[in-house]
């Protein structure tokens, strides 16, 4: 009795040595070693299973079942143990881990597209939703596409209007403005109905400063069909204004003249600078001049491919450049082609 | 144009519209008012104005019409003189140095008083002697020891032009003590006038104009007047060789005419109008043409008479000869040809039709007789000479636009009756008409229907009419039908269907844009083309971006130097045709560009200091002759450029690298994963522009689609850039996205796992990776899923001229689990092969 009684204090001596020791563990280090000296194959409880054999076999199952007891004790210590410290780590590593937030990221190095494709975008997109689709045409244009055929024989003084390139190539010039295109796709369409609109760039002759470029994006805007009326005209044009300028965007429709279309227009829409106020972008007026527009002149039709008795249409076309400038507040019109990065990389 | 509002007053009342309300209705029937500038009337009220206004107003107590009623010299100054004048309210003494008062000095009261614009002590005004227009405020202070406090006012102190050489002295009838505002206030308009508006190029057309659009009355002038002297039969006579070139040639005669300057209500009209007066001859001139629209000319009748010897002073009107000379008033000698229309008499060319007159009949001082030209020239023919001769003057404005044969007589009466009230003289009875060519005034048919149905609005065929009717057409209505017969003073109206579109115009103009109805578009969608080269054009521009590119647009004129700059300066440059400028705005910009690389080298030169990192793209055409075409090919093309750093400095430190060849080869081929195209292959090139050792053509199977490589140091020499290498890629558009597809496959993602081997092989220098891969893809077979390179090595123990290439190698079955078996296999073929056909072992 007296070894049961030894053998069971024993135990309990194990387990309290072990205790103590945990008790006063305080990094990852030591728990491991009080894990290997406590818990290990050679610990002092491990020990005790060991030399089970040289008890008596009376005792073995009572002794057996003790030593377990003071293992599972111990192991139910060391794994709270285990989890006090990791919490405690943490709360220690939440408090001290602190980033200056304020310090620059990564530079990533990245590209946009230029503020003129992203216009156009924008309007292509806008038009696009109204079922219009986008028709290229050439640059470099006969004298023919460019003044003629959108009714301005040679020598009409309409054709004064547009400062123009010619070529050495006798009958060709840069073209003046994207209007040639809609005789290209007229003859390509027709008697089809049409809804396109034409990009692209345009030249004039003028002395570059800030406010004038030799070069320039337009969009050119055409419909065709039977019965195409002014009043669509001002349907589709308002809405496409209040698209891109936003919903609150007022507009109004000044006679003007183009040779290609009658009646002819401008569009002016509320300054978006001033709010219409009055200010230097707008000239005091409130309005700023958008594009010009009308219905598609019968000449035109005919030289089209289309009987100006039984179709009519209408046709607008808008500078990207200009509308661009007004809307950034740009100081230079220039800086589109200078393609300088730190003008690009701002949009 | 500029309109004084005071003139326009005389054709239509516009008493109850504000200058604002004014400009507002002009600019909405097409006559844009760019400016207002005042001339003594107030602003109009309000705190939102739609027109930009200039120049100042004069208040009723401080400017005044006064009276000079003596001229008293200066006791210290001898160009300065005192004036007794009258206000209306008392008298007071004013000082002036204005020489056009010193003929009255000393002379004791004067007989007649002057009348003047007399300013108040504190009036704000133009200084008169500083130049431009600066306001100033009339203080007291003593000039010379006299006390000076008020001013008697020149043009150019009140604003009404720039002349301050005098005093105004205003009309006799001016009435002392009024208001200077209520006398002479006026308010010029600056009106944009349209190409096919020059019929409103006149004070006259624009009153039209506002009638039609308010409903008001139009009041034509006045031509009626007593013509009291001898008939002008026989004392001249007229000649027209080409009536398509001159349809219309009228003649009036006045004599004893007094050279002398018109009344001061005149010479301020046309001072306001930006017209210079000269004497009442030339003022009545200009006058008329500025009030109807017809440009009038004055010769001196006695000089004809004496050119014509003794025979009837005779005009004729023909083409020169080729050659020939005419000194214009200007004092330009022209050199004609037989395209440009003259007007001559027996003794030779007198004018140049329609645009100047000669020196040597023009009106002088010694004048006594006017022999009066009105009359109308075709304009495409004055268009032509005015472009050729580079020549311009308000009649060839007005003449090279179409001015109606109608008004030339009219023109020509009211110019005599002008003449005669400002200069006397006695007017001959009757004038000389020839009128060969007179124009049909066009009668167009519409209905009201038709009109309708192309501006979307529901106007009656009377209210078409009254509109109509109100812009003077002649019209008859029959139901639906309005007939409207062009008035005679406009010459751009057609027939038939151009006609009516003419008149659409007319009727929504005046009916008003802002009561035309706003609808949606009510069309049948036209039928929806395929263009899938634009969204490819998008996407690759997306593509680009995404890889970390910026977009540029690039100018498109270039010139054949500047281009030449893309090769090395040794380099013997391609003889290549241009899309040459026949007037470019420089010689550096002569041309349309034939390279887009060439652009993109100008743009990284530009911009190379300015970043440490640059990775651009454009995409745009180039510009080639074709022979045998008239117009060039527009060949769309992509450019690519790098330089500088492969990422941006940042404060964590570690030294960027700079970009290098790869890197452009990795947009590239991201770029051409993007376009799904498959069969690209890369190909070590030479091209005059790169470096001949890093240099690749890029195919598309065999199809050669660019280029791309690090710049030549030789051409990047002639640009000035940074030391970082460039690397540039030029690719043509077309292949590329025609080869580029919108729909493509998808590769299952495996389900089975994957094994994953590492082989490295020693091949000789000249081996490229590719071969070793396209070698390791034939030997794995279809559960070889993928081969990536990830190392090179070079060292002794390879042996000299060999190099280590370790890859990669992933197999994979799309059924099954892969077995060790089936993956030796594959591998121990690969291994085969390598040494078969490439020469190479593995690397132990």
């Amino acid at each position: 009795m007296a070894d049961k009684e030894a053998a069971l204090k024993n135990l309990e001596k194990i387990k309290a040595d072990a205790l103590a020791v945990l008790e006063d563990i305080a990094n990852q280090e030591s728990l491991e070693a009080w894990r290997v000296s406590h818990l290990g194959r050679s610990s002092p409880v491990m020990g005790v299973f060991s030399s089970m054999g040289t008890l008596d076999k009376d005792l073995r199952p009572l002794m057996g079942k003790a030593a377990n007891e003071v293992r599972q004790a111990l192991e139910t210590a060391f794994e709270e143990k285990r989890q006090l410290m990791e919490a405690q780590a943490l709360k220690k590593a939440l408090e001290t881990e602190q980033l200056d937030v304020t310090l620059p990221g990564r530079p990533i190095a990245h590209g946009r597209l230029h503020p003129l494709t992203q216009v156009l975008r924008r309007i292509t997109r806008i038009f696009g939703d109204m079922g219009f689709q986008v028709y290229p045409s050439p640059e470099v244009e006969t004298d023919d596409y460019n003044f003629t055929y959108l009714n301005m024989p040679p020598y009409h003084p309409a054709r004064d209007m547009w400062d123009t390139f010619y070529t050495k190539t006798e009958g060709v010039l840069l073209r003046t403005h994207t209007s040639p295109g809609q005789i290209r796709v007229m003859r390509d369409r027709a008697p089809e109905p049409i809804r396109a609109i034409l990009p692209g760039a345009t030249m004039r002759y003028e002395q570059l400063s800030a406010r004038s470029e030799i070069e320039f994006a337009q969009v050119e805007v055409l419909v065709i069909g039977e019965n195409v009326t002014f009043a669509e005209l001002k349907g589709t044009l308002e809405d496409f204004a209040r698209r891109l300028f936003g919903e609150d965007a007022r507009t109004r429709l000044r006679p003007s003249h183009f040779p290609f279309t009658e009646p002819s227009a401008e569009m002016d829409v509320g300054c978006f600078v001033c709010g219409g106020e009055g200010c230097p972008v707008c000239k005091e007026t409130g309005w700023l001049e958008i594009l010009g527009c009308g219905m598609v002149h019968p000449v035109v039709l005919e030289y089209g491919g289309y009987d100006p008795e039984k179709f009519s249409g209408f046709a607008a076309g808008m500078g990207i450049d200009r509308s661009t400038l007004m809307r950034y507040r740009i100081d230079d019109i220039r800086h589109f082609r200078n393609n300088d990065i730190r003008f690009l990389r701002q949009f | 144009m500029k309109l004084p509002i005071t003139w326009l007053k005389d054709y239509v009342d516009i008493d109850d519209l504000d200058l604002e309300a004014l400009a507002k209705v002009m600019t909405m029937v097409g006559l844009e008012v760019e400016e207002i500038r005042l001339v003594g009337l107030p602003m109009p009220s309000g705190e939102k104005h739609e027109f930009k206004y200039t120049g100042f107003s004069w208040p009723k107590d401080k400017f005044i019409v006064a009276q000079v009623d003596e001229v008293m010299p200066h006791p210290n100054a001898d160009r300065l003189v005192l004036c007794r004048l009258h206000d209306g309210e008392e008298e007071i003494i004013v000082l002036t140095g204005a020489p056009n008062l010193y003929e009255y000095k000393g002379k004791g009261a004067l007989e007649k008083p002057l009348k003047v614009a007399y300013a108040r002590e504190g009036s704000t005004l133009y200084d008169g002697h500083q130049p431009g227009r600066k306001l100033t405020t009339l203080k007291r202070m003593k000039i010379r020891g006299v006390e000076s406090f008020s001013m008697i006012c020149s043009e150019k102190e009140l604003g009404i032009s720039d002349a301050h050489e005098g005093v105004i002295i205003l009309d006799e009838d001016a009435p002392t003590g009024m208001p200077l505002v209520d006398y002479m206030g006026d308010a010029v308009f600056d009106v944009d006038t349209l190409p096919n508006m020059v019929r409103d190029a006149s004070v006259l057309g624009m009153a039209r104009e506002i009638a039609a659009a308010t409903g008001k009355e139009l009041k034509h002038p006045n031509d009626v007047f007593e013509m009291t002297g001898p008939s002008i039969e026989g004392k001249a006579a007229i000649e027209i060789k080409d009536p398509e070139l001159n349809p219309r040639f009228v003649l009036g005669l006045i004599d004893g005419i007094q050279i002398q300057p018109s009344p001061y209500w005149v010479r301020r009209r046309l001072n306001l109008a930006g017209m210079r007066p000269i004497n009442c001859i030339v003022d009545a001139t200009n006058y008329v043409m500025l009030e109807l629209g017809e440009p009038l000319h004055a010769f001196d009748y006695d000089i004809l008479l004496e050119r014509a010897g003794s025979g009837t002073p005779t005009i004729i009107t023909l083409t020169a000869k080729d050659g020939e000379k005419l000194t214009t008033l200007d004092g330009v000698e022209h050199a004609l040809d037989s395209e440009m229309e003259l007007v001559t008499d027996t003794a030779g060319p007198l004018s140049l039709a329609g645009i100047m007159g000669g020196e040597e009949s023009e009106v002088n001082s010694n004048t006594k007789s006017v022999l009066l030209e009105g009359a109308s020239w075709n304009f495409i023919n004055i268009r032509k000479t005015v472009s050729k001769l580079k020549i311009n003057s308000e009649a060839a404005y007005r003449f090279s636009r179409g001015v109606h044969p109608a008004l030339a007589e009219l023109g020509v009466r009211l110019c005599l009756k002008r003449m005669h009230e400002w200069g006397g003289g006695r007017v001959a009875k009757g004038l000389i008409d020839n009128y060969p060519a007179p124009p049909e005034d066009p009668v167009v048919e519409l209905s009201a229907t038709w009109v309708n149905n192309n501006l979307g609005t529901a106007i009656s065929p009377q209210e078409i009419a009254e509109i109509l009717g109100s812009l003077e057409f002649e019209c008859k209505v029959e139901g639906d039908i309005i007939t409207a017969k062009t008035p005679p003073h406009r010459l751009e109206i057609h027939t038939g269907i151009i006609g009516r579109a003419d008149l659409l115009e007319e009727i929504s103009r005046i009916y008003g844009f802002d009561k035309i109805p706003s609808q949606r578009l009510n069309q049948p969608l036209p039928p929806q083309q395929v263009n899938p080269y634009l969204g490819m054009e998008e996407n690759l521009k997306d593509l680009l971006v995404n890889l970390g590119l910026q977009e540029l647009i690039a100018y498109r004129m270039t010139s054949p130097e500047r281009e030449a700059r893309r090769f090395p300066p040794d380099f013997e440059v391609p003889d290549q045709q241009y899309v040459e400028i026949q007037n470019p705005i420089t010689v550096e910009r002569r041309a349309m560009r034939r390279s887009i690389l060439s652009s993109m080298l100008e743009i990284l030169e530009y911009n190379s200091s300015l970043s440490q990192r640059l990775a651009l793209f454009e995409i745009g055409p180039v510009f080639h002759p074709v022979e045998g075409q008239q117009l060039p090919e527009e060949r769309m093309m992509l450019s690519i450029g790098m330089t500088g750093l492969r990422e941006m400095p940042s404060w964590q430190g570690g030294e960027p690298e700079n970009l290098d060849f790869y890197d452009l080869k990795g947009v590239v081929e991201g770029m051409m994963q993007g376009l799904h195209i498959a069969g690209v292959r890369y190909q070590a090139s030479e091209h005059p522009s790169f470096h001949p050792g890093k240099t690749a053509k890029i195919l598309i199977g065999d199809w050669e689609i660019g280029v791309m490589g690090e710049v030549h140091p030789l051409v990047k020499a002639n640009y000035e850039m940074e030391e970082a290498p460039v690397y540039a890629a030029e690719i043509e558009l077309k292949p590329l996205l025609e080869a580029g597809s919108i729909l493509f496959d998808v590769e299952a993602v495996p389900t089975y796992p994957f094994v994953l081997e590492d082989l490295a092989v020693v091949v000789n220098e000249s081996v490229t990776a590719a071969e070793v891969e396209a070698v390791m893809h034939k030997g794995g077979g279809d559960y070889l899923a993928k081969v990536q390179l990830f190392d090179i090595y070079r060292g002794k123990q390879l042996g000299e001229g060999n190099k280590s290439l370790a890859f990669s190698l992933t197999y994979n079955a799309p059924d099954h689990t892969l077995t060790d078996k089936e993956v030796s296999k594959r591998r121990n073929k690969i291994i085969h092969l390598l040494d078969e056909e490439l020469g190479a072992k593995l690397r132990s």
